[in-house]
């Protein structure tokens, strides 16, 4: 850890030359926060199954100066997600892709773009949002980001503004030797807007290891609709340490889902604060992991208005030496009464070696709420295997048929029909082992 | 079509078969009653290759292969169905694409092109009609929230798909009411062939009344004990199981 604060320090005039003014602010709040606590120690209670400290304690290069790869993505990125008809932009590392093609301009007043560039368009906005929720994890994943980061994206709606099309960033990993990059993502959705976001994670370099620390701030203002897909697709050697932070105002709807194709070692953070009275979240994720790929889930969803309702499901397909953690926190306000929230994790472990370890944790200091909270881990279901069998599917189609059913309920969930059509096909070459050709979008 | 020469078969160790012998020839129609726990399903589920089930004795040849070396698929591509007493329900998978599957799994196996999607649901829609399911059904996941009659006449609709040279129907009547029944009924007898056998296993002559036998045998303490025309299932009726012990 002293490393990477000394590097800070020594480093602080290049982080800063090719960053913005107002990003270049929040760096020494930030400093002190991670000096205070560094990265998320392991075996804590919260960070059991990821060993952070460990995983970051090598040599990592970082990439401070502003140059651009020798890659248009727009050219040799095609994703063919059929007739998703995003508006599709990229994330080349930590740096927003400035030279955009391909798409008409979105509707006036929307931002989509660089976070350096929104720092100088609305800085009024950007003050009033960015590290305010990421600052409240006490944990220093967040701090780390916000000191290294030189850039980002934004997406902003502007009030009563409905985006009919969905945005689609796609995030390239890239790095000829084992790097570090810090990603991040500011989102605001303001009164009465509806919009749909899909972020894709892609690992051009297959042999380095490629550490990534993103952070998504996400704000959702009254009555706005939002929908979050993170779609992960990246090298066994990418290690993602991901942080979402959601605050909703009254009566909006979100969906975050979060689906993990295929990945090395994964942690992903949702924390979800439903600060206004009627507000929805649905909570989903799939995870399919196999070799010695590691997918741990925490989730933290606060209820602190009443009426509020929260709906979370988490699926794991567990195959080889593979493990998966979830834990799931809920907490209910005492004044957030009528509070509904429901939490489920499922989990197929398909070989004797896969592990799964799973934890619920729910606080409820409010008495009229209807909470629920499920756990179950098994294996596939011989008397379906036998009965498919027995109809002339062989064993390993009947598996197959069997694993892909399981994801079924995730993925009818996504409000996207193409990308939701996509996937199913997808998953059901990921179970079959053939190389999924979504990793270049290809 | 079927023989089966001093069958020995257990589950958990546990023998329950002890010795059956039987013949079944194409165009026949094949009864096996006998009261609870007398081996009836276990026949059914070793026949199928169920792994539950270890077959320790004897031998089956089945249109002139050893069946009991034969993978469960394997055994279906070679013909052989078997109506489950107790349909599995599959959520997530839909009729549709689970028949698909198991179709274009037979066709590879006779080295035939897999269905095109037209000629597929063409084919859900003429064999749907022989036990009248309703065309919901088959967009639905399998068996998943259906009724005990139309789990039933799901599994006829499936023979009717496969179109086996040898179905075994365990206990389909079981759980029909008199409506169902006919209908289940109905659609056995227009899968008859000269070319094909059916064996029925059940507790009642009810579905007798319905599916014609051509033999009637009664197995108890897992063995044939009693063989016979169709007046023999008559006789059961009246006298119970109780004479033959």
């Amino acid at each position: 850890m002293r490393q990477y604060i000394d590097f800070f320090n020594a480093q602080r005039p290049s982080i800063e030359k090719i960053s913005s003014e107002l990003m270049n602010a929040y760096r020494d709040a930030a400093c002190k926060t991670f000096v205070e606590n560094g990265f998320p120690a392991f075996n804590t209670e919260a960070y059991r199954h990821t060993d952070i400290p460990t995983l970051l304690s090598s040599d990592f290069g970082f990439n401070l100066v502003d140059r651009y790869p020798d890659i248009d993505p727009y050219q040799s990125f095609k994703c063919s997600i059929p007739n998703l008809s995003t508006n599709m932009y990229f994330m080349i590392n930590d740096r927003f892709y400035r030279r955009e093609t391909g798409h008409k301009p979105l509707p006036e007043n929307i931002f989509s773009g660089s976070m350096q560039e929104f720092t100088l368009r609305y800085p009024e906005i950007f003050r009033k949002y960015y590290g305010k929720l990421a600052a409240t994890e006490k944990a220093g994943l967040a701090a780390f980001n916000t000191m290294f980061v030189q850039d980002g994206y934004v997406l902003y709606i502007p009030k009563n503004v409905v985006l009919d099309k969905p945005i689609q960033v796609t995030n390239i990993l890239r790095g000829k030797v084992d790097s570090l990059i810090n990603r991040r993502f500011l989102i605001i959705v303001e009164a009465g807007a509806q919009a749909k976001l899909l972020l894709c994670d892609h690992t051009a370099d297959e042999a380095p290891t490629l550490a990534v620390i993103q952070v998504s701030e996400i704000y959702v203002d009254e009555n706005a609709v939002f929908d979050f897909y993170e779609l992960e697709e990246s090298s066994d050697n990418t290690l993602r340490f991901n942080s979402v932070f959601l605050r909703q105002a009254a009566a909006t709807n979100v969906m975050i889902n979060s689906i993990t194709l295929s990945n090395g070692i994964t942690r992903n953070n949702y924390h979800v604060a439903l600060d206004g009275s009627r507000s929805e979240t649905d909570l989903y994720g799939l995870a399919i992991v196999d070799k010695s790929q590691q997918i741990d889930n925490h989730t933290n969803i606060e209820h602190h208005a009443p009426h509020s309702k929260s709906n979370e499901l988490f699926k794991y397909v567990l195959d080889d030496q593979a493990k998966g953690a979830f834990s799931g926190r809920i907490a209910v306000a005492q004044d957030a009464q009528k509070t509904q929230a429901y939490q489920n994790n499922r989990n197929l472990c398909c070989s004797a070696d896969a592990r799964m370890f799973s934890k619920p944790q729910l606080e409820i200091y409010a008495d009229d709420v209807k909470c629920s909270h499920g756990m179950t881990t098994g294996q596939l279901d011989e008397a379906a295997l036998f009965y498919m069998r027995s109809r002339g599917i062989a064993e390993e189609e009947a598996r197959l048929l069997l694993k892909y059913a399981f994801t079924d309920d995730i993925i009818e969930g996504i409000r996207m029909d193409a990308l939701r059509e996509r996937l199913k096909i997808l998953i059901d070459k990921r179970f079959r082992g053939e190389l999924i050709t979504c990793r270049k979008c290809l | 079509m079927l023989t089966i020469k001093n069958l020995h078969a257990s589950i958990n160790g546990k023998e329950i078969l002890k010795g059956i012998d039987l013949q079944v020839n194409k165009g026949e129609v094949h009864a096996i009653m006998g009261p609870n726990g007398s081996g009836k399903s276990t026949l059914a589920s070793v026949l199928v290759g169920n792994p539950a089930f270890e077959a320790i004795r004897g031998e089956v040849v089945f249109n002139g292969k050893n069946l009991l070396e034969l993978l469960p698929e394997e055994r279906s591509y070679e013909g052989l169905f078997l109506s489950f007493q107790y349909p599995v329900e599959i959520p997530g998978v839909s009729m549709v694409n689970f028949m698909r599957t198991a179709i274009n799994e037979h066709r590879k196996y006779k080295g035939l092109e897999p269905l095109s999607a037209g000629k597929f649901l063409e084919l859900i829609r003429e064999k749907r009609n022989v036990v009248e399911l309703d065309a919901t059904l088959v967009n639905r996941s399998v068996n998943e929230g259906f009724s005990g009659g139309e789990k039933k006449r799901n599994e006829i609709f499936q023979m009717a798909m496969l179109e086996p040279s040898l179905a075994i129907l365990d206990e389909t009547d079981s759980g029909l009411d008199i409506d169902a029944l006919r209908i289940v009924s109905k659609g056995v007898n227009q899968l008859k062939r000269p070319e094909n056998a059916i064996v029925v296993i059940t507790h009642y002559q009810r579905l007798l009344q319905y599916i014609k036998p051509d033999f009637v045998h009664v197995l108890y303490q897992g063995k044939i004990v009693k063989s016979g025309g169709p007046e023999l299932a008559a006789e059961l009726e009246e006298k119970g199981y109780d004479w033959l012990k």
